[in-house]
């Protein structure tokens, strides 16, 4: 209770002093980092988790052959949860005597749950938000439908007995879900309508859904009662079916993000860590007159324990609050990155992280001086040249070392992963240091050669040497990061441009007829569009590798399931696209042709930890196929052509039934060709990746301008090592300025010795930071994005220049009012 | 001054005297060796008396005050204070003990900054867990006429008006041995004398054994004991 008095009092009145400032700030920017990406990967992990569930359209999705009883409805009433019935249903639709094979389904009010309907008044127009359901009476046809029966908006069409009016066009539908082969064009009706309809009858294939969303705990307690009352044949579909592909890309990029904030978080350490030594000196006096007074050495450490805790809390909250305004920002930046138009709430663990990041830092980095303190002698109340006695280098070091690796542990609970980063960041300091003091002393050398107030400033930095070098390699950190991040973006925008040239194909066709091949070509051609390879695919289930069923082979692996038991789309072809590279077995040769020879594109053949030579089994419409692995491929999906996972040797496959599938760039208000072609090719599946095409152009910026921004936390993390550099050599700064004033030195030469100091201090951490980055940016654009690497001279010259100007700006700006103090104000003290 | 005594004895005799040292000698080590700083010192104060210790810079007065307190532990030697044998003592039992029974004055005031003068001089009571800390500093802050000073930090004092505020926290406690190391040394002379003034007009109400360590011979002079300390020895 002493303690937390005298603490709370002593606490309050050296933050009015500016003691604790520099303190309060790391740790502020600390937490701010790393609670700033905490909340960011949160809420898009959970806008994510939202738009995986409008696949379903709803949060969980109930499917079954037979009418789903009313019961389940009324318990998710009952819980307060929303619900709508989805029925689904195969059947021609006529408009007079055209026809087509279409999807019907009949919803009732609230559908879609998750997720949107978007229509338009015209086929292939840009789709606007649906508000409800079609009234009875009213339907609303997909596009191609519409186009492949020739019906028009206000007329009607044919649905069983029934005759509905268009009332839109349908132009996307939240589960629309599938693959390319299994659709036919949707229909959505009022459930109103399909007793009407007559299509009803015992035998006809109909599925009937139930949809259920709400609040997440009420459905996930649902979820529960809903699996232990359903019937065996009715299936329950939620998020964790929906999307996992796209929750591992969420994680991928938090983990990514999270790392780049430790950066932040170790720079924030560095200057705690000098500011807890500059608080230690001054309070060393402080401290043996308080044991003088009779405090014991526990009553001392709780004192300085409690200001450190009451510090953590601040700084918690001060950061917590800019990692959410940080967010915010960055959110509303990368909005249109989410489809979901609403986020959802913050959640508040990353200000529990924040404080824990606080109280561990603290712990690491400043603990160790403060048990120090605590160590100082009485006697130096009499004898000022008395201090505590030098700590044990595990006690120096340990807490701290022990701290970033609980903090990289924590951001990366993978072993291998860890360890490649605990000893890159090792190799990277102990790098980083060796160059900075042999371009410490390399300055020190040279300065005879300049004039007086730069010899004075780089004089100060050789002997300064320990800290010079710890701001050497917070800087050149800080920069490093920033201007890695600017060639990589820069790299990624240029590589981007050359493989998504503004003409890169936008259109997918698939279903096309052998026979009409040709045909379907040269009609593409006449509308103008360029059209890329041809190539035919059937589908195919891997049934068996090298005779064992895939059905008894281990499970684990939700990829390794899905390869394993999904069907597949296959192909043959002789020629190897130039988007496609063998990394390991041959492509074959003509003499091969007939061989049942397969290639495999790496991520199929990783999944199932397949080898050359292995020997795979298919079932293809009912026939085994055997093939033996040929060749592995790394396929540049992005490079939009038609490719696949599974390719055979030309004649393998030659006498299986199936379609062709090709890809096409048409220019832009291509409706009306579409059209065109809907009706010429009925049997033509249409898949326009226009807007996905833009939508990975604008990701990609604002993905880039994300991660920048993060960085910049480590660049402000950078500005408060300087601070407590230039505030822990304040006093000394003070008196060597009214020594050299009382010399005859002008202010001017002083301010100019500093500014000499700090630009000589931002140019090499600049000259360091563009060699860093320009290395890392070597292997990472090799390694990791397989794209080429361009040398190029900017890093260097705003690495310098940009370092020189950023560094000599702050230290000016902090050390200005010792260079203006008056010196004999200074001496007399 | 040297008494030959069992250590039974010695208590026994420690008992009469507020203050007792025996043999007492500090050596640190220095680049050219040990260094003896005092050297084989023995003494006795009596409840009440007043002590000034004097002597050139260097002679290790302030080391032998710093002893005598507990602030430091002899090479060899014992001290008793009040009573209790301070070499038997770990640091914060030697913490506790000056927490009840010592107060300090010292040349350079040593307040803490960060505390008003109250707050400075409540301090050590709330060291010793007294409720009534408050009360009691306000009225010994205006037993040394700094009644309207109550809530001013250090740096809005002068230099006498600090060292009165750290004179009103060393009695505030009633301390049984009062030690002062320099207490006019920092101050003008006739600053200085009101000091002195103050300190002996406390020291004399409160019945304080007075340990004073100064330069200033009038300061000494207004002692009833004198030593005189050289190259570590009492002459």
């Amino acid at each position: 209770m002493k303690a937390a008095r005298l603490a709370l009092r002593t606490l309050a009145r050296e933050w009015r002093s500016g003691e604790l400032g520099v303190l309060l700030l790391a740790l502020a920017v600390a937490v701010g980092a790393l609670t700033g990406v905490g909340f960011l990967v949160g809420r898009i992990g959970a806008a994510v988790a939202l738009q995986a569930t409008s696949v379903l359209a709803a949060d969980i999705r109930l499917r079954s052959p037979q009418p789903i009883g009313a019961e389940y409805f009324a318990e998710a009433a009952r819980r307060g949860l929303h619900s709508a019935r989805a029925t689904t249903l195969l059947s021609v639709v006529f408009n007079g005597d055209a026809s087509q094979l279409t999807d019907l389904e009949a919803v009732t009010a609230g559908y879609p749950l998750r997720g949107r309907v978007l229509l338009a008044d015209a086929p292939f127009a840009p789709g606007v938000p649906a508000q409800g359901i079609p009234p009875p009476g009213e339907v609303w046809p997909a596009s191609k439908l519409l186009v492949a029966v020739d019906g028009r908006v206000g007329r009607e069409l044919s649905i069983g007995a029934a005759k509905l009016r268009i009332g839109r066009v349908l132009i996307a539908r939240p589960d629309q879900g599938g693959t390319f082969a299994e659709l036919s064009p949707s229909l959505i009706m009022n459930a109103a309508d399909l007793p009407a309809t007559r299509l009803i009858q015992p035998g006809s294939r109909v599925t009937y859904a139930a949809l259920f969303a709400g609040d997440r705990a009420r459905i996930e307690a649902f979820e529960i009662w809903l699996r232990a009352h359903k019937r065996p044949d009715e299936r329950l579909r939620d998020i964790s079916d929906a999307s996992p592909q796209v929750r591992n890309a969420v994680d991928r990029a938090g983990r990514f993000l999270s790392l780049a904030s430790l950066v932040s978080v170790l720079l924030c350490a560095i200057a705690v860590a000098m500011a807890a030594r500059r608080y230690v000196h001054r309070h060393l006096d402080t401290v043996a007159l308080l044991k003088t007074l009779g405090a014991t050495r526990r009553f001392t450490l709780s004192v300085a324990l409690l200001q450190l805790l009451a510090l953590a809390l601040l700084a918690a909250l001060l950061g917590s609050a800019l990692g959410f305004l940080a967010q915010e920002w960055l959110l509303r930046t990368i909005r249109g990155l989410l489809a979901t138009p609403e986020l959802p709430p913050v959640s508040l663990t990353p200000i529990a992280v924040g404080f824990l990041t606080a109280v561990a830092v603290l712990a690491g980095f400043a603990l160790p001086p403060l048990t120090q303190l605590v160590r100082v002698p009485a006697v130096r109340v009499l004898r000022r040249d008395v201090g505590p006695p030098p700590p044990l280098t595990l006690l120096a070091f340990g807490p701290a070392i022990a701290v970033v690796l609980l903090l990289i542990w924590w951001m990366v609970p993978e072993r291998s992963l860890f360890l490649w980063v605990s000893a890159g960041l090792a190799g990277f300091v102990a790098v980083l240091t060796l160059a900075g003091a042999a371009l410490v002393a390399l300055a020190g050398r040279l300065r005879g050669r300049v004039g007086v107030a730069w010899r004075y400033g780089v004089a100060n930095l050789a002997r300064r040497r320990a800290e010079s070098l710890v701001q050497l390699v917070a800087f050149g950190t800080g920069i490093m990061v920033l201007l890695l991040l600017g060639i990589i973006r820069g790299d990624l925008n240029s590589d981007w441009r050359r493989t998504l040239p503004p003409d890169l194909p936008n259109y997918f066709f698939i279903n096309i007829p052998p026979d009409q091949r040709a045909d379907f070509i040269a009609y593409l051609h006449g509308l103008g569009a360029r059209t890329t390879r041809v190539l035919p695919m059937i589908r195919g289930r891997l049934t068996a590798i090298n005779g064992v069923s895939v059905e008894s082979t281990p499970r684990g692996r939700e990829d390794r399931e899905n390869f394993a038991t999904r069907e597949q789309n296959l192909t043959w072809t002789a020629e190897l696209g130039a988007d496609n590279r063998i990394i390991a077995g041959h492509w074959w040769t003509p003499a091969d042709f007939g061989k049942p020879l397969v290639s495999l594109a790496s991520e199929f053949q990783e999944s199932l930890g397949l080898r050359l030579g292995d020997h795979l089994t298919f079932d293809i419409a009912g026939e085994s196929v055997e093939a033996t692995v040929a060749s592995v491929r790394k396929v540049k999906w992005d490079s939009f052509q038609p490719n696949f996972f599974i390719v055979f040797a030309p004649g393998a496959l030659e006498g299986a039934a199936g379609t062709y599938m090709t890809s096409a760039y048409f220019t832009p208000g291509t409706a009306r060709s579409l059209a065109q072609l809907a009706r010429r090719f009925p049997s033509v599946s249409i898949f326009d990746i226009d807007d996905l095409l833009g939508e990975v152009r604008a990701v990609l910026d604002k993905a880039a301008l994300a991660v920048q921004s993060v960085f910049v936390f480590t660049l402000l993390a950078g500005f408060t090592v300087l601070l407590a550099a230039v505030q822990s050599s304040r006093d000394e700064r003070r008196y060597e300025s009214a020594v050299l004033r009382t010399l005859g030195a002008s202010r001017s030469i002083v301010a100019q010795g500093v500014l000499a100091e700090f630009a000589t201090l931002g140019a090499l951490a600049g000259l360091l930071a563009a060699a860093g980055a320009v290395v890392a940016a070597f292997y990472l654009t090799r390694e990791w994005l397989e794209l080429r690497y361009a040398f190029e001279l900017w890093p260097w010259a705003a690495g310098i220049s940009g370092g020189a100007l950023l560094v000599a700006a702050g230290g000016w700006l902090a050390t200005r009012s010792v260079v203006r103090q008056p010196p004999l104000t200074t001496l007399r003290a | 001054m040297n008494v030959t005594t069992t250590p039974s004895a010695a208590a026994r005799a420690a008992r009469d005297h507020v203050l007792k040292a025996e043999n007492l000698c500090k050596q640190v080590s220095s680049p050219e060796g040990p260094l003896t700083i005092v050297a084989d010192v023995s003494l006795e104060i009596a409840r009440g008396e007043s002590v000034a210790v004097a002597g050139p810079s260097g002679a290790g007065k302030s080391t032998l005050l710093a002893l005598l307190a507990g602030l430091d532990l002899p090479s060899a030697g014992r001290v008793w204070l009040d009573g209790t044998d301070l070499t038997g003592l770990d640091e914060d039992g030697r913490a506790r003990l000056r927490a009840q029974r010592v107060g300090f004055v010292f040349q350079s005031f040593h307040l803490i900054p960060a505390l008003t003068a109250l707050e400075n001089v409540m301090l050590p009571l709330e060291l010793a867990g007294n409720p009534e800390a408050r009360r009691a500093a306000g009225a010994t802050l205006q037993r040394v006429g700094l009644k309207e000073r109550t809530a001013h930090y250090p740096r809005q004092l002068s230099g006498g008006e600090q060292q009165r505020v750290a004179i009103a926290r060393a009695f505030v406690t009633q301390p049984a041995v009062l030690f002062a190391d320099e207490p006019t040394g920092n101050l003008d002379s006739a600053t200085g004398a009101r000091v002195g003034e103050l300190l002996f007009e406390l020291n004399s109400n409160a019945h304080t054994t007075l340990v004073l360590v100064t330069h200033d011979r009038g300061l000494a002079a207004r002692c009833a004991r004198m030593l005189h300390m050289e190259g570590g020895r009492l002459l």
